[in-house]
């Protein structure tokens, strides 16, 4: 390697961790094993994507409780805003920008999304919706 | 002579009755939770309430019903529902170890096992006055949201506030 060929490499390294969406291992790791699912379940699936998941977020769905159709119904439209549980407790954002230690911890990802895709939804969600979801907001 | 022992009991009680009204005329206290399971998963999506204020029998009818909470789906680990409910028994209102439980069972029916809190007579005599505007109001949204008025409520001090 030319050392003009080693400070681009380094160069490349340097940029490629200085991207604050690459800074956490534990989020990277939960999207991994998401990822690894969705390919499992549809060996053509090609990626998460925060559109997807943001249409996911916003969508009025049915099946599940009419009280709570939607992920705003509780979390509100504005992923950086304060949400609400049906009870009247406060819900921190779900905004990685605003809460950082959204979606670090598998136990509790997986634990909220059974709960709330039953309860929004009737269903569990899949893999690439789980994914598309936290992509989305990690980018909020 | 007779009646001195009369008099001063009257005299005392009216004393007593003076002193203790405030007590006698609304909120509770009660210990604070002090599992920390029961608090964090109890109180995720409301405040994790008074185990004094529902019977046993009312207690095992919600842990074993979490896929449906009240219109929510909160199930748990089963490890993690097992201490929840072990707490919860250990300290219900009709628990044996419980202090001054009883004025929280006190109407509730044998035969009835209440799923809310705000079913009890306790809770309905302590609420009589408050309006359902009150109740609905942006800042409370429930019943269910006692720390709106008791500030206290998470330590276990419902006081009557403004």
């Amino acid at each position: 390697m030319t050392p003009a060929r080693f400070c681009l490499a380094l160069l490349a390294t340097t940029l490629l961790f200085a991207q604050p969406s690459f800074a956490e291992p534990a989020r990277d790791a939960i999207l991994g094993q998401l990822a690894a699912e969705a390919k499992q379940a549809n060996p053509a699936f090609a990626g998460f994507s925060a559109e997807r998941g943001q249409q996911f977020w916003q969508a009025v769905h049915t099946g599940g409780r009419a009280e709570t159709p939607s992920c705003t119904s509780c979390h509100t439209k504005d992923p950086t805003a304060e949400g609400r549980s049906r009870a009247g407790k406060a819900i921190a954002p779900m905004a990685v920008s605003r809460t950082p230690e959204r979606f670090t911890d598998a136990a509790k990802v997986a634990k909220w999304f059974e709960r709330n895709c039953n309860t929004v939804l009737g269903r569990a969600c899949s893999a690439v919706e789980k994914g598309d979801i936290i992509t989305y907001l990690s980018a909020q | 002579m007779r009646l001195l022992p009369t008099s001063l009991f009257a005299a005392g009680f009216l004393c007593l009755a003076a002193t203790v009204p405030a007590r006698a005329e609304g909120g509770a206290t009660v210990p604070p939770i002090d599992n920390p399971v029961v608090q964090k998963e109890c109180g995720a999506c409301h405040m994790a309430y008074a185990p004094q204020m529902l019977p046993t029998r009312s207690w095992q009818a919600i842990m074993g019903n979490l896929g449906d909470h009240f219109g929510e789906n909160a199930s748990l680990p089963a490890s993690d529902g097992a201490t929840i409910l072990a707490y919860l028994v250990a300290h219900a209102g009709d628990a044996p170890s419980t202090a001054n439980g009883r004025r929280f069972m006190r109407g509730i029916p044998a035969d009835a096992t209440p799923l809310r809190i705000t079913d009890t007579r306790f809770w309905k005599r302590g609420h009589n006055e408050i309006s359902a505007a009150s109740f609905g109001a942006p800042n409370v949204k429930s019943k269910a949201n006692c720390v709106a008025c008791h500030s206290g409520a998470a330590a276990g001090q419902y006081g009557e506030e403004e």
